[in-house]
């Protein structure tokens, strides 16, 4: 069986000439929503918390190869682990969201020592099946967690003890953008470390690593905390902002929808998280606005049409374009 | 526990495992023979379920007709697919593949949606598969007998045809080794969409005969894709017997929990999933790769 990821081009990850590009992009597109969309605040707080469960998810996948179908688990319990100490502690939001981080990395740890000694498809079926367990524990479960109605009634307190959490939704919106801007710089950090070499390195040949003397499994336990933490701030978030904790977070579609939006953007670098996470919403939102069915045949199309003529994903698009002009310009150069 | 709870038990068991397995036999020969994770599988079963309750209104065709039309139907509509879609992504990465046969699934239940509505369309079964009959003892029901029977047929057709027949001796040498069997003359590329389609046929068999188990609707495609992918898995790709044995396993569990404690029936399903995969990643009757 062929691995999971197909091996890129070069190991180091490359530098670009402007290191947080990334950041002030998101910071000036986040900005500039806020005025101009500023009737639909609650979609494009979801997008920013769906933005981090991508960076997840393309931290765990693009840097160290682990294919998951069932990053849900770790979102929700994210999201459950913030609910309920809003519910049963604190209403304070970042605690929350430590809550929420600290969450999503046991249940990383715990099903991570477990699933991470299998690759290829094996690995895909014990992520899914980590995800539907959770899934089915919490449905069961209905006295703690509310069942299938989810996890309500609890209250945030205002933001550093100062910003309300208002009806319109733009201190929500605004936490939102913050947290991602936190995470995308953190996440990148640890991707231009010793630390995310080593994980790629694992990625495109693990036995070499194993030879070398890394220890490969703790490593990939590591990432897959890691990974856990971020998505549970993303759940975290997620559910401070909406005020419901609902088993949506936990269903197989949240784990496959990830998946293709992370997979859609390019899985090379985190930019592409972001690229394919604004994609899909994009279109979900607008395509679901027009017929219930029809941004299913859209995404369907869209995924096909990727696969088959940008196998790196949107990022690829970007890539040639940049490339194109960079090209250009050194030639204009060497020509002068 | 009385004696007659253990036999509804076991006759439903038996009767689910059958159509799992007849839908997942092709998928499991997918991924071992072609080497693609082919999430769009289940939509095959679905377009037989609805090929077979549509053609009765469409054509005027008789139920037995219908069931033959569909699942021919479904196999020649297998054919491109392999061809122009599939066969690009043999030698990709299984992620890529993934995410490709998602976007095919998806465009099918869009599909399913706006031709069929959203709701539960019944898929018609024979007169003479109807009602039960008694034997000694107790009444069963025809419909869980044929299943039973025609999953054994299937198993003992398909063991045949890979064992014993000169199409078989093509499928295992393409298996074991492609490009020895391609360099010895054997046509692989046709030998992939012969068996694709034979898949395709048998999930659309598994849905028809299904129905009544597996509800035929529109997103069918996406919801039992777990279950299907579960049944391989846990079977290991490309065999035979591990489809069939992993389908009795699987099925066995949901179903008699779900008669005796019924909301843990699908915490059970995944739990024996899950073990099985840590003890054997390569799934019960898989090779280790």
């Amino acid at each position: 069986m062929k691995e999971a990821v197909p091996a890129a081009s070069s190991v180091p990850a490359p530098r670009r000439p402007f290191p947080l590009l990334q950041e002030a992009c998101i910071a000036v597109v986040a900005l500039a929503c806020l005025f101009l969309l500023d009737d639909n605040l609650s979609l494009l707080t979801n997008i920013a918390a769906m933005c981090i469960l991508a960076l997840s998810l393309n931290f765990i996948l693009g840097q160290a190869g682990i294919a998951s179908m069932g990053h849900a688990a770790l979102f929700g319990a994210g999201g459950y682990g913030a609910g309920l100490f809003a519910l049963h502690v604190s209403g304070s939001p970042l605690s929350g969201l430590l809550v929420g981080a600290c969450a999503g990395a046991a249940v990383a740890l715990a099903s991570g020592a477990l699933l991470l000694r299998a690759r290829g498809l094996t690995l895909v079926m014990l992520t899914i099946a980590t995800a539907q367990l959770l899934f089915e524990l919490v449905n069961w479960q209905r006295d703690i967690t509310g069942g299938d109605d989810g996890l309500t009634s609890f209250t945030i307190s205002p933001l550093l003890g100062r910003f309300e959490f208002d009806f319109i939704g733009r201190t929500g919106y605004l936490y939102a953008v913050a947290v991602l801007l936190v995470v995308s710089v953190a996440l990148r950090l640890l991707v231009n470390s010793p630390f995310g070499l080593t994980s790629r390195a694992i990625r495109l040949d693990a036995s070499r690593v194993e030879t070398m003397g890394g220890r490969v499994y703790l490593h990939l336990l590591a990432v897959y905390v890691i990974g856990g933490a971020v998505a549970g701030v993303a759940g975290a978030l997620m559910v401070q902002t909406t005020s419901v904790a609902s088993l949506s977070m936990l269903d197989f579609n949240l784990s496959a929808s990830v998946l293709i939006m992370v997979v859609l953007g390019g899985i090379q670098r985190p930019a592409g998280a972001i690229l394919g996470t604004i994609t899909y919403m994009a279109i979900h939102h607008v395509a679901s606005g027009l017929s219930p069915h029809h941004w299913l045949f859209v995404i369907g199309v869209l995924l096909i049409a990727v696969m088959v003529a940008l196998p790196g994903g949107l990022l690829e698009l970007w890539d040639r374009a940049v490339a194109r002009t960079w090209g250009r310009r050194a030639r204009a150069h060497h020509a002068g | 526990m009385s004696l007659e709870l253990v036999g509804n038990i076991a006759l439903d068991s038996v009767a689910y495992a059958m159509i799992l397995f007849m839908i997942t036999i092709g998928l499991s020969m997918t991924m071992g023979l072609l080497r693609i994770v082919n999430l769009a599988h289940g939509a095959f079963a679905m377009m037989g379920g609805f090929l077979a309750a549509s053609l009765p209104s469409w054509l005027g065709t008789s139920t037995w007709v219908s069931i033959v039309v569909a699942v021919a139907a479904v196999a020649l509509l297998a054919l491109p697919v392999e061809r122009w879609l599939l066969r690009r992504f043999y030698g990709r990465g299984e992620l890529d593949q993934m995410l490709v046969t998602i976007g095919f699934m998806f465009i099918c239940v869009a599909l399913a949606n706006t031709v069929f509505g959203s709701g539960i369309v019944s898929v018609p079964l024979p007169s003479a598969l109807q009602g039960s009959v008694e034997i000694g003892p107790r009444l069963l029901q025809k419909h869980r007998i044929f299943v039973m029977l025609l999953g054994l047929a299937v198993l003992g057709i398909l063991w045949f045809a890979v064992e014993r027949s000169s199409f078989g001796i093509k499928v295992r040498a393409a298996v074991d080794n492609a490009a020895i069997a391609q360099a010895i003359g054997i046509d692989t590329a046709r030998v992939y969409a012969i068996a694709f389609c034979i898949g395709a046929a048998l999930a659309a068999l598994g849905g028809i005969v299904g129905a009544e188990l597996l509800p035929m609707e529109a997103s069918y495609a996406s919801k039992y894709l777990v279950l299907f992918l579960a049944v391989v898995a846990v079977g290991g790709q490309g065999t035979l017997f591990g489809s069939f044995v992993a389908a009795l396993l699987l099925g066995g569990v949901e179903t008699t929990v779900k008669y005796l404690l019924p909301q843990v029936s699908s915490i059970a399903f995944f739990l024996t999933m899950f073990l099985v995969l840590l003890v054997r990643p390569q799934g019960l009757f898989g090779r280790r790769v």
